[in-house]
């Protein structure tokens, strides 16, 4: 079990060997040495994804430090004058930043407000089916839009939503209603995302609530219906109490991501007639720093979203314990 | 388990008929999608709902194989598709074999390294910086190695890992395996089933690039598909290059057969994995 922490013995030995005992500390890293020479295939293996984590999220994470540097692209983040606070300033002083702000805990709240019930409700549903083959049927064909692109349903949405030739607008000409812009007018785009945001990710998320359902023992139904649990009792007080903890998780991540409201969806569906509802975080990130070339004030935003991110991470998990649930970590 | 109660079978039938409305509505879009990429475009302009196409032709088709930034974006795409795929399965197996050994020093501080970046991250200008000092910038690599490992498909792939019987390991440990040959000879092919999901999971999303394309990718030669279906389908007709009015009154055909032509690889393949998923995901979220 346990071979990992086992000395290899002939190493042993031949430290024995030495007329004087080499001291106390010596002796540790000695064994230290050992240690990791005898698992050096095991520490091999990890370099690679360490590199990786180095690169791409660690070194990005010290980069961040431009968002208090004028950063210019000749002189470098290390060469690059700091600026302080300066850009916070700025964009806190920016009617547009809060807007950027308000629309994405919008849409987000949105988002978690419809998006969260959705796909426990869902599998909640199908675990009531009992015809294994409808079941897995409806199963295979919610899952289909998670692997479809927003670029691909980005342009299947246009299609179908269309004011002249949509199949929606003609199926309410159809009952005498008039055409909806759904993706042209202000007051339908945070609907229509929100709502096709749930059609492409309710079926997947169903997954890890039907993986926590299947995990339930049959015997505790089994005693339930002895009992004289109808079906309703069972799901109130049997289902639903034991995928509590999973439900909680779930909850935590997504109050993490409470900043996220979508780059690729919204990018591919929104337009400058839309940005004033319609603009987000990362959007707004990309359109300053890479359209705009400012580097900095983008780095600023990025910033500030990931730390406002991780403190709702923190607060979660820490209510989370609080109320006797297990959390994140 | 029965249900005799009159309650219980109208529940039961109202279930059905609801989840299977459920589905229709989550399918139907893609249905029409197929129907106008194969209809012409009098059928399209004339009929209001067309469930069934009454005349096929596939005119679009044709035009759309006829364009060589199609066929550059595919092999843009294949190619990160499959290489990339292969390189995130090296340093996710790898690191997690690894971190799935009791007890290891040092393991769980590593660990803890990788989640972390789960929860806190630099942004995206920061890391857009790293890839141009890379000299990264209008290169394959960057659609490849900025994303090449998932915490979440580490995490799963571990607990797979951990899950497996301990006394095979120790056994082939006795008889003088080194951590390399058991994970080749050993673990790999027992844990076929996690590992095609988790390869499923990277080439889905390979596949689907174009977040690290459209930051890092500016070369139209090296556009993966996903830019190339966005140029299609959002930018005018009069961007068509060379196809004047014939692919004018393609229009809304043309831009459908694309977007068949994005998805059908990945509607065929996904539902051979299925089985996998739940019990890839159920292991996966078992914590320690």
């Amino acid at each position: 079990m346990e071979f990992v922490d086992s000395e290899p013995a002939l190493n042993e030995a031949a430290l024995q060997k030495t007329a004087v005992r080499p001291p106390e500390r010596v002796r540790k890293r000695a064994s230290l040495f050992r240690y990791i020479w005898f698992n050096r295939y095991l520490y091999i293996m990890l370099v690679p994804a360490l590199v990786y984590y180095l690169i791409f999220h660690y070194i990005p994470m010290y980069g961040a430090i431009v968002a208090f540097k004028d950063f210019s692209i000749t002189k470098g983040i290390l060469g690059s004058d700091w600026a302080g606070f300066e850009h916070f300033r700025y964009l806190f002083s920016q009617d547009k930043f809060w807007e950027v702000i308000k629309n994405t805990v919008i849409i987000s709240l949105y988002r978690l407000t419809f998006g969260f019930p959705a796909p426990i409700i869902a599998a909640l549903l199908l675990n009531e089916v009992r015809a294994k083959f409808f079941k897995q049927s409806i199963q295979t064909v919610i899952y289909l839009p998670h692997f479809i692109s927003w670029v691909i349903l980005g342009g299947i949405l246009i299609n179908l939503l269309s004011t002249d030739s949509g199949v929606v607008n003609n199926i309410i000409k159809a009952f005498g209603g008039t055409p909806i812009g759904f993706l042209s007018e202000e007051a339908y785009f945070r609907t229509t995302l929100v709502f096709s945001m749930i059609w492409k990710e309710f079926g997947w998320n169903t997954i890890i609530y039907i993986a926590a359902l299947a995990g339930i023992s049959p015997h505790l139904y089994e005693a339930a219906v002895i009992d004289g649990a109808n079906r309703l009792q069972r799901l109130l007080y049997l289902t639903i109490p034991l995928i509590r903890s999973t439900i909680v998780l779930i909850l935590i991540l997504r109050l993490g991501g409470i900043m996220e409201a979508g780059f690729e969806q919204i990018f591919v569906l929104y337009h400058p007639g839309v940005y004033r509802v319609s603009d987000i975080i990362d959007t707004y990130v990309y359109r300053i720093g890479l359209t705009d070339g400012r580097f900095s004030l983008a780095a600023a935003v990025g910033l500030f979203k990931s730390l406002i991110n991780f403190t709702l991470l923190v607060l979660a998990n820490w209510l989370s314990r609080r109320l006797g649930e297990q959390g994140v970590y | 388990m029965h249900y005799t109660s009159r309650a219980g079978k109208l529940f039961d039938a109202f279930n059905i008929g609801f989840l299977a409305i459920v589905a229709i509505v989550t399918v139907y879009p893609f249905w029409d999608t197929f129907v106008v990429s194969i209809i012409p475009l009098e059928e399209y302009l004339g009929s209001s709902i067309h469930f069934f196409p009454k005349k096929v032709t596939f005119e679009a088709y044709s035009y759309l194989f006829s364009m060589s930034e199609l066929w550059t974006s595919y092999g843009v795409t294949l190619f990160v598709t499959v290489v990339g795929t292969a390189i995130s399965m090296f340093l996710t197996v790898t690191a997690a074999y690894a971190l799935s050994r009791p007890g290891l020093k040092g393991s769980r501080v590593i660990m803890f390294l990788f989640v972390f970046t789960m929860m806190f991250s630099g942004g995206i200008i920061p890391t857009y910086l790293v890839v141009k000092n890379l000299g990264m910038m209008n290169t394959v690599w960057a659609l490849i190695f900025p994303s090449a490992l998932a915490t979440y498909n580490l995490i799963i792939m571990k607990n797979f890992f951990n899950a497996l019987p301990d006394g095979l390991v120790e056994a082939a440990r006795i008889d003088g395996c080194n951590d390399l040959r058991i994970l080749y000879k050993i673990v790999i092919p027992l844990s076929l089933p996690a590992i095609s999901t988790i390869t499923l999971f990277y080439a889905v999303t390979r596949w689907n690039e174009f977040f690290n394309a459209i930051f890092f990718i500016s070369d139209k030669e090296l556009w993966p598909l996903q830019l190339f279906l966005r140029s299609m389908l959002f930018e005018n007709e009069s961007s068509y290059s060379g196809g004047g009015d014939n692919a004018f009154l393609l229009g809304p055909s043309i831009k459908m057969a694309t977007v068949m032509a994005a998805s059908i690889p990945v509607m065929l393949i996904y539902p051979f994995f299925q089985k996998y998923f739940t019990n890839g995901v159920l292991i996966g979220a078992v914590k320690e």
